[in-house]
């Protein structure tokens, strides 16, 4: 296995992983204050199609990541609204969003797009001085960019991932996202807002899928296609259970389900051609299924995760 | 009950979709409003986005019943509702539960690719009755194999059925097209799909219609899953864990056992619909990378419905028209079929906020779940009202 | 007797606290009805009042998670309106709920900091400090680093009066705080109460027993079906004897029902009478129906299991088992029951093995378990009553054949079960989530309780209920027992446990640390027994 082979596999298991971790550790907060985004597919995609647009039009990734992240905000207001405020079945309302989510962005682009399909230009990237000399991990090959050489959006992301650590640690909000994941009526009772705990956590998954669509719009694909997202959204979710909510465990699992989802480049890089296009592509959902199966037992889950909250009832 | 097991069980005991123990009257105009305004607001807003789109949502509509209903085109609308239907009557077996069979489109798309698959050569060598039976209880096969592995997992492990179904659907796809593409690929012809079963070996139409028997099978299928989820031992249980699992528990239902029962019968159900749409006279073969996705236009007439297999006809009805006329009006109106998908997305949304208001008109302004306003209820209760009762 | 005009009161005794005319209506039911209370400063005052009289309502109000309909709401003269828990512990006023709020899986340092917004970070130093200072206020020891989920039963209460006083609070109220103390627990918060009321804290006090409200009470207030029916100030507590003290409370509280509630174990003191009846049950108490022999269960999730645990329960005998919620007590009846199976050990029906039998085997044998989980165990409530009844025999003759039900036949039976259990139900199509908490749990007696059953498994059988549904139950019990049968009654009540069970069973931590005789003394000794094994446990 040459070093071609190696640098993709990182390579790709970059590129893949990126939007993986963005929308993962949106998850992880949600989770932690008890609620579940089964519409994480859907504000993946609406937040993928949304920096498609930005980047477009505004002729700049960052418009594009940051229309991504609005799009992303809007499926999770939904949300919010819905479940967190009114305490509508969260399973249902998700469904709903996905489903919404998906026909939107088909209609959208085929409306606008079809016949253009106007693609964006390569991303910039951000190498590090020095350390993108590095064989393998460093120094870029065939086009592919191995750690050291990533858009800065990446960087500041694995940063993001610390400071949420931090936050989850250390600091208020996070012992109030723990709360109202563990035990709502006592954060209740201690006098904090429930609603407005879950809805701030809600929304910031949003923000961070949309972010992660996007990125996976201008940044992996280049452009953007109806059901871009493949079922991605709903791996994140897996991702930040099977991470128990730490985010560096959420780096780490998505760099590995990166890697199953671009495996078929790297194969290809290696000269293996004979698999079949569709068993590859199954690849990362086995790897779900058994990732699931493995290490399920250990997934701690807040006791209210998907309960919602409504003062005085027993 | 396994560590690994979500809490997701939990809330939805809370009986979203219960009757309130209103009386007679005003029980059925409730529930004919909780039906038909969530539809009605999503063609509205639905025509809103249309004309965000350059389109005349009236003239749309109008093409809608055009091509779906007038002139015959009912016949055609009621040839789609087939496989619909007994996807929904699949849905409604495991939903009743609480059993999250999200995987409908891998079943079904392995199936269909197993029945396109196996079909031409079976019809011609055996008696053609004989082969139509054998393809669905193949393709009921199919789908309930594939349903069983997520089932399984629920059951042994407590795995989250939501993401395993979920997968397995990508992961049924996948295959299936794999299978289209290599085995069951039409050696004739280059474009990836299956041999064309010849008209003559389809299923044979209702006589003086040109709808086909297998409304007939789906039918029954609709009266024989009704019957049994009102009627027998079988279906109550399936409410009872679909309630509650701790209660299922506890007055000894065998919970592995449902929950595996509930997920094999809800995939031999939809690989059945598979087989009616593969073998239905204006098919015949599968292609690659184009197998349709019905379940997931189908979920929320499932809820509407209120999981009642008799309740669920008229609902797949209108979105049989609906789909039917609908490809046609789109294509007019150069949109994409996928505008349906943001219908359905939005009657589900509509349909969850209606529930919402109409549970807060019954309490008279506070708002509380329903299986928690239950038990908020009754320890206030004075002694002396307790007597009264 | 109502609340004297405080006239020419000087600054200092003007009530900390002051609920005037207090009115909260739900659908159905008026939970208060124009109550009035106060508090003092340096002053313990006691409510009183049965299940369902409305006092959780009030401390609702009180605390913030309630809005009343109407009345005012007086901090030191002055009104206000409390519309929220930060609103209330801002005004000083602070509460500990009868079920806890403390939050398992964090440490008690991180349950005392939540809720402190002042900053973005965490302030561990100085909340540390913070709990010193009040544990030594209280004159306990309270460990930081602790998991709330590791702590006893005593110090968790402690915790929770440390939490309520955090912000600094002129009133503390306490809503059922001994429903599950052993009586060593219950001296200890005596102790902890006594002190507070010496540093000028004032004390709300909820309870439904009468002689805790005896013993700790500076003032009492008796709450009756959602109103506020008489008050017994300090001079008349000290004035008068308990007997009539007693009886004149009794009679606040029950009204007409008067006498016959003057049974009730919370009202009595001494035992005597409850002695006579002990012996003479204890004599008529037969050969082992059933045992457990050296049982072990897994834990799951959250619940632990039991370890070797070894039992016996004779014919006409109700034996008890007594501990703080949370011991093991739910695999203990669930292994009995059939909803799991052991580890190891074995258990023994009329002696014949039944480890490996089903929920249904056990149930036609004669073996039958009234859960405490009344709306998420027992009963299924979207259900109608009808098929509640008889959801443990889905799928068996006569009432299912061939798998299709027998609707008529089970109108019937259930028709007879509803008069014979006195349910009191629209019709039995009814769905049995609207019934009331008591008519459920007949349901459910009248379920487990008919075609003959043998050995019952009863868990908290009265929690929640009026006294007149609790009197009714606890008679269903004897009579089940007197009649041939024999029951085992898990309860976390110590006074419902010897008010009627023959011998005691005290777990703790998922072991049985020792089965006591019912009589003189017996309360202590069971506290002993449970303090012994926590004492074990820590060491350990």
């Amino acid at each position: 296995m040459s070093q071609l082979f190696w640098t993709t596999v990182i390579a790709g298991g970059l590129l893949a992983g990126t939007p993986l971790m963005f929308t993962a550790l949106g998850e992880s907060i949600s989770e932690r204050a008890g609620v579940l985004n089964i519409g994480l597919e859907g504000m993946m995609l609406v937040g993928a199609y949304c920096g498609y647009l930005g980047a477009h039009y505004g002729h700049s990734i960052w418009v594009g990541y940051l229309t991504g992240i609005l799009g992303g905000m809007s499926g999770a207001l939904i949300m919010a609204v819905l479940c967190v405020r009114l305490g509508l079945d969260q399973i249902v309302v998700g469904i709903a969003i996905t489903l919404a989510g998906e026909g939107i962005t088909s209609v959208l682009y085929q409306n606008q797009f079809s016949s253009t399909q106007p693609r964006l230009g390569a991303a910039p990237s951000n190498p590090i001085p020095l350390l993108d000399q590095i064989p393998i991990l460093g120094k870029p090959v065939n086009g592919q960019a191995p750690l050291f050489s990533q858009p800065l959006i990446v960087y500041l992301g694995l940063a993001f991932a610390a400071v949420l650590a931090w936050i989850f640690r250390s600091t208020n909000i996070g012992l109030n996202l723990r709360a109202a994941g563990e035990k709502p009526e006592a954060l209740d009772a201690a006098g904090v807002s429930v609603v407005a705990t879950r809805t701030f956590a809600v929304l910031s998954t949003g923000a961070l899928a949309g972010l992660g669509g996007a990125y996976l719009s201008i940044v992996g694909a280049g452009g953007f296609q109806p059901f871009l997202t493949q079922g991605q959204g709903f791996m994140a979710i897996v991702i930040a259970m099977l991470a128990r909510g730490r985010p560096l465990g959420v780096v780490v699992a998505s760099f590995f389900f990166g890697i199953t989802i671009s495996l078929g480049t790297a194969l290809q890089a290696a000269g293996v051609t004979d698999i079949p296009d569709n068993l590859i592509h199954a690849l990362p959902f086995v790897a779900i299924i058994l990732a699931l199966i493995l290490f399920a037992r250990r997934s701690y889950l807040p006791p209210a995760l998907a309960l919602p909250y409504v003062r005085g009832a027993r | 009950m396994s560590d690994a097991q979500l809490p997701i069980e939990a809330p939805l005991r809370q009986a979203r979709f219960q009757d309130t123990g209103l009386r007679w009257g005003s029980r059925l105009a409730d529930v004919v409003i909780r039906s038909i305004v969530p539809v009605v607001l999503a063609l509205v807003a639905g025509g809103i986005l249309l004309l965000a789109l350059g389109v005349n949502p009236l003239t749309f509509y109008s093409d809608v019943w055009k091509y779906g209903v007038s002139d015959g085109n009912w016949q055609q609308s009621a040839v789609t509702m087939v496989p619909l239907l007994l996807i929904a009557v699949g849905l409604i077996v495991v939903f009743r539960a609480n059993l999250w069979n999200l995987g409908y489109n891998g079943q079904f798309a392995l199936a269909a690719a197993f029945v396109a698959g196996f079909g031409p050569s079976l019809v011609q060598d055996v008696p053609l009755w004989f082969a139509f039976v054998l393809l669905f209880l193949l393709a009921a096969a199919v789908g309930a194999g594939w349903a069983f592995v997520p089932g399984f997992l629920k059951a042994r492990y407590g795995t989250n059925e939501i993401i395993t179904t979920l997968m397995m659907s990508f992961i049924g796809i996948d295959l299936a097209d794999y299978l289209i593409k290599g085995q069951f690929q039409d050696p004739a012809i280059q474009t990836p799909q299956t041999e064309a079963i010849p008209l003559d070996k389809l299923l044979p139409p209702i006589p003086g219609t040109s709808i086909d028997v297998s409304l007939l099978v789906a039918f029954t299928a609709v009266l024989v899953v009704h019957y049994v989820l009102t009627r027998t031992a079988f279906g109550l249980r399936l409410h009872v864990l679909g309630a509650n699992p701790k209660a299922a528990r506890h007055v000894g239902i065998k919970l592995p056992q449902l929950t595996i029962a509930a997920f094999v019968i809800s995939g031999a159900l939809i690989g059945m619909a598979a087989a009616a749409y593969v073998l239905s006279p204006f098919w015949g073969y599968v292609r690659a990378d184009q197998i349709p996705t019905y379940g997931d236009s189908i979920i929320p007439f499932v809820f509407l419905a209120r999981l009642n297999a008799l309740a669920v006809v008229p609902f797949v009805a209108f979105y049989a028209v609906l789909s039917t006329g609908g490809d046609f009006a789109a294509s007019q109106a150069n949109l994409p079929t996928d505008f349906l998908l943001v219908l359905v997305g939005l009657i589900l949304l509509f349909m969850t906020i209606i529930e919402y208001l109409g549970r807060r008109r019954e309490l008279g302004g506070s708002y509380v779940p329903a299986g928690l306003r239950q038990s908020l209820r009754s320890p206030l209760r004075k002694p002396a009202e307790a007597e009264a009762e | 007797m109502s609340p004297s005009p405080r006239e020419g009161e000087t600054v200092n005794d003007a009530p900390l606290v002051e609920l005037v005319g207090i009115s909260k209506a739900y659908p159905g039911v008026l939970a208060n009805d124009d109550v009035t209370l106060s508090v003092r400063r340096g002053e313990v005052h006691c409510l009183l009042g049965e299940n369902g009289a409305g006092k959780s309502t009030l401390i609702g109000i009180l605390s913030g998670l309630v809005r009343p309909d109407s009345g005012r709401i007086r901090i030191d003269g002055r009104d206000v309106s409390i519309d929220s828990p930060r609103q209330a512990l801002a005004h000083g006023i602070g509460t500990v709920y009868q079920h806890s709020t403390l939050i398992p899986e964090l440490t008690v340092l991180e349950n005392l900091m939540l809720g402190d917004t002042r900053s973005l970070r965490l302030d561990s130093a100085g909340a540390g400090k913070r709990l010193r200072e009040l544990a030594d206020q209280l004159a306990v020891e309270i460990d930081p680093h602790e998991k709330a989920l590791d702590l006893a039963l005593g110090r968790q209460q402690q915790v929770e009066i440390v939490k309520a006083l955090w912000r600094g609070s002129r009133v503390l109220v306490l809503d059922e705080p001994t429903s599950m103390l052993t009586p060593q627990a219950f001296s200890e918060l005596e102790r902890v109460v006594v002190r507070l009321k010496e540093q000028g804290q004032g004390i709300i006090f909820i309870t439904h027993k009468l002689h805790e409200a005896l013993s700790l009470g500076d003032r009492i207030s008796v709450l009756r079906q959602g109103r506020f029916v008489g008050e017994l100030d300090k001079q008349q507590l000290e004035s008068t004897s308990v007997d009539d003290l007693r009886s004149t409370i009794v009679r606040l509280m029950f009204g007409d029902e008067a006498p016959a509630a003057a049974d009730a174990a919370e009202l009595r003191e001494d035992i005597t009478q409850i002695e006579q009846e002990h012996d003479r049950r204890r004599a008529a108490v037969g050969e082992t129906v059933l045992e457990l022999d050296d049982v072990s269960v897994a834990g799951s999730g959250t619940e632990i299991g039991i370890e070797h645990v070894s039992l016996r329960l004779g014919l006409q005998e109700i034996l008890g088992v007594a501990g703080v919620d949370g011991n093991g007590q739910q695999a203990l009846a669930e292994v009995v029951a059939g909803q799991r199976h052991p580890t190891s050990g074995e258990i023994r029906f009329f002696d014949a093995p039944i480890t490996r039998l089903s929920v249904h085997a056990r149930q036609k044998l004669g073996l039958r378990y009234v859960t405490d989980d009344r709306l998420g165990e027992g009963t299924v409530p979207p259900l109608s009553v009808s098929l509640n009844l008889f959801l443990k025999r889905i799928g068996h003759r006569p009432f299912w054949k061939f798998g299709r039900l027998q609707k008529r036949l089970v109108d019937r039976k259930a028709g007879e079960l509803v008069k014979e259990f006195d349910v009191r139900t629209p019709s039995i199509s009814t769905r049995a989530g609207t019934l009331s908490g008591g008519n459920i749990q007949k349901v459910m007696l009248a379920r487990e309780l008919s075609f003959e059953p043998k050995v019952v498994i009863f868990n908290k059988p009265t929690y929640g209920l009026d006294l007149k549904t609790t009197t009714t139950v606890r008679n269903t019990i004897r009579e089940l027992a007197d009649g041939g049968g024999a029951a085992l009654v898990i309860s976390t009540d110590l006074d419902e446990l010897i008010e009627i069970c023959d011998r005691i069973a005290v777990i703790s931590r998922g072991r049985l640390v020792g089965v006591v005789e019912n009589g003189r003394g017996v309360a202590e000794e069971i506290g002993t027994l449970m303090v012994g094994a926590e004492t074990m446990e820590a060491a350990a």
